[in-house]
């Protein structure tokens, strides 16, 4: 478990978000504290997505989310949110110049961006490694470019909470491992709670400090360890579970043996 | 008044013949307004992929004519624009409310606008009064009208600066500018109010028939070669405006509708970017 200043914390009590006549989140309960991963995983429609959108704001709800910083109710935190997926035509002409100036600055970038606005937008995506990319046009870039400059975007002003959609869709292998380690720097060196929503068990097991598997409400949640070796995930998911790498030895052979198929 | 004066004489010292006529200079005072609204409007159209609800709300003037019609009133327009208005915001509301898809939302809405609208109008034969509004004439442009045109762009030059930003954030993701504690429904309302105004308030220079075209042109040419945003609204913006004089002047001399003429412009400049962009690949 990371070590956190314990006077920040996002708490979701009894969440309940109905659209129509369908429950699609059901008295969920999720606490995350500042400077901790949650990883939520969950099988496809399980309500991963509306969970981050109803913190965000977007969806009406019943229950309670609170946000706690620095020991007081705050009834607007800082949120960083990276999204799965951009809604644009991939020949847009939007550079990644453009979006990250249009998120940190009034200045309108229609009118073109300045080169002191310029120097700021670099220094931004420098915290990412990032900068060499912003001339290119956001319908050029990689999946784990724009998970980069993504990331850039949210970090900027510093969130208190950083939410994070399916960062494993459309990244290669290294590109999702670089991902990780900079969302497991990020909340070493800043403390900030990260709700991270994935498919990738393998991945988030490696760097979560909490799994919650999430199918309408939560029906398993933990260490990484005690999750993933919950029979209810081993159904949600099935046996490849067990072929993650970051699983204790104990875990994952107990699991190997009893599934001796596998 | 004294404005548009000062506009005459300017325009006298032109060494054209047409420049002798009133009714044209009012009418390349309309386009030089007019057409750097079409084009900043005309960008977010695109990149939204809004045409198709820009065409709805053009052809919504058919029946706000026909209530005014019904209502006696001798100038149409406050129904016009009343009911577009009241139909963008209500687009806007329905597509976050339903199932359906956009697409078959703002078909509903066309089929049943534009159906109301001739019923209405078609009472007794009486439809061909109206044709004038179908192809527009920029040529009848009033001073008066000017005036209005001049607070339009006002209006849409100071939206494009203080919302411009958010709107890029708002058409790349809803939740990315959520996160930013941007009210995406306000803008995006706003927006399509605006959106709104401009199209009810412009469909008598160009026709309802065409006005979408000049909307959506620009940018569509514009975005076949550019690489930014500023590019983008840069070269929207030239292409409208050259279109607008191009097509104006042409039109005289062709003896044709000016707004026609004005898109033909703004189409061949759309076919001249598809081409050069091929080329450079």
């Amino acid at each position: 478990m990371a070590r956190t200043c314990e006077h920040c914390c996002t708490k979701i009590d009894n969440l309940t978000v109905k659209f129509g006549g369908n429950t699609i989140l059901d008295k969920v309960n999720l606490h995350v504290n500042c400077g901790e991963v949650v990883g939520v995983v969950g099988p496809n429609g399980a309500g991963k997505t509306t969970l981050l959108r109803t913190i965000l704001g977007e969806v009406p709800y019943q229950g309670k989310i609170n946000f706690r910083i620095e020991g007081r109710v705050s009834q607007a935190p800082k949120i960083g949110y990276v999204p799965q997926k951009l809604q644009f035509d991939l020949s847009s002409p939007i550079s990644v110049a453009d979006l990250v100036a249009a998120a940190i600055s009034r200045y309108p970038v229609w009118a073109g961006v300045g080169s002191d606005l310029l120097e700021k937008v670099k220094g931004v995506l420098s915290l990412f490694t990032a900068e060499h990319l912003v001339k290119r046009r956001i319908g050029e870039l990689s999946g784990g470019e724009l998970q980069r400059v993504l990331l850039a975007i949210a970090m900027t002003p510093e969130p208190e909470l950083l939410l994070l959609d399916e960062p494993a869709s459309g990244v290669d292998v290294k590109g999702l491992s670089l991902f990780y380690e900079t969302v497991d720097g990020l909340r070493k060196k800043h403390d900030i709670a990260v709700i991270l929503v994935t498919h990738d068990l393998a991945g988030i097991s490696c760097y979560a400090d909490r799994i919650a598997l999430l199918n309408c409400s939560i029906v398993a949640e933990g260490e990484a360890k005690d999750v993933l070796s919950d029979e209810k995930l081993v159904k949600t998911f099935g046996p490849s579970l067990w072929n993650i790498s970051c699983l204790p030895d104990s875990v994952s052979n107990n699991k190997k043996n009893k599934n001796g198929a596998d | 008044m004294a404005l548009i004066e000062l506009w005459y004489r300017l325009v006298d010292l032109l060494p054209f013949s047409w420049t002798h006529y009133v009714f044209m200079k009012n009418a390349l005072l309309a386009v030089l307004l007019v057409t750097p609204c079409f084009a900043l409007l005309g960008t977010m159209v695109v990149t939204n992929r809004m045409a198709f609800f820009t065409d709805v709300l053009g052809h919504s003037a058919l029946t706000g004519i026909a209530i005014g019609v019904l209502f006696g009133l001798h100038d149409p327009t406050f129904p016009m624009v009343v009911l577009a208005v009241v139909l963008a915001v209500a687009i806007n509301l329905l597509k976050d409310v339903t199932k359906a898809s956009v697409d078959t939302v703002l078909g509903v809405f066309f089929a049943f606008i534009v159906a109301l609208g001739i019923v209405i109008l078609s009472r007794a034969g009486g439809f061909v009064k109206y044709t004038s509004y179908l192809i527009g004439d920029i040529l009848a442009v009033s001073p008066v009208q000017i005036l209005w045109f001049v607070g339009l762009t006002a209006a849409v030059l100071a939206y494009w600066y203080i919302a411009g930003n958010a709107m890029l954030l708002t058409s790349v993701n809803a939740s990315l500018a959520k996160s930013r504690r941007l009210n995406t429904f306000l803008i995006e309302t706003s927006f399509t109010v605006l959106l709104a105004l401009v199209v009810i308030i412009s469909i008598r220079l160009v026709g309802i028939l065409i006005i979408n075209s000049l909307l959506v042109l620009p940018a569509a040419a514009s975005r076949n070669f550019t690489r930014s945003v500023h590019a983008y609204t840069g070269w929207a913006l030239v292409i409208s405006v050259f279109s607008g004089i191009a097509g104006l002047i042409a039109s005289y001399y062709w003896g044709t509708a000016s707004g026609a003429t004005i898109v033909l412009f703004a189409a061949a400049c759309f076919g001249l970017a598809v081409l050069l962009s091929h080329l450079r690949k």
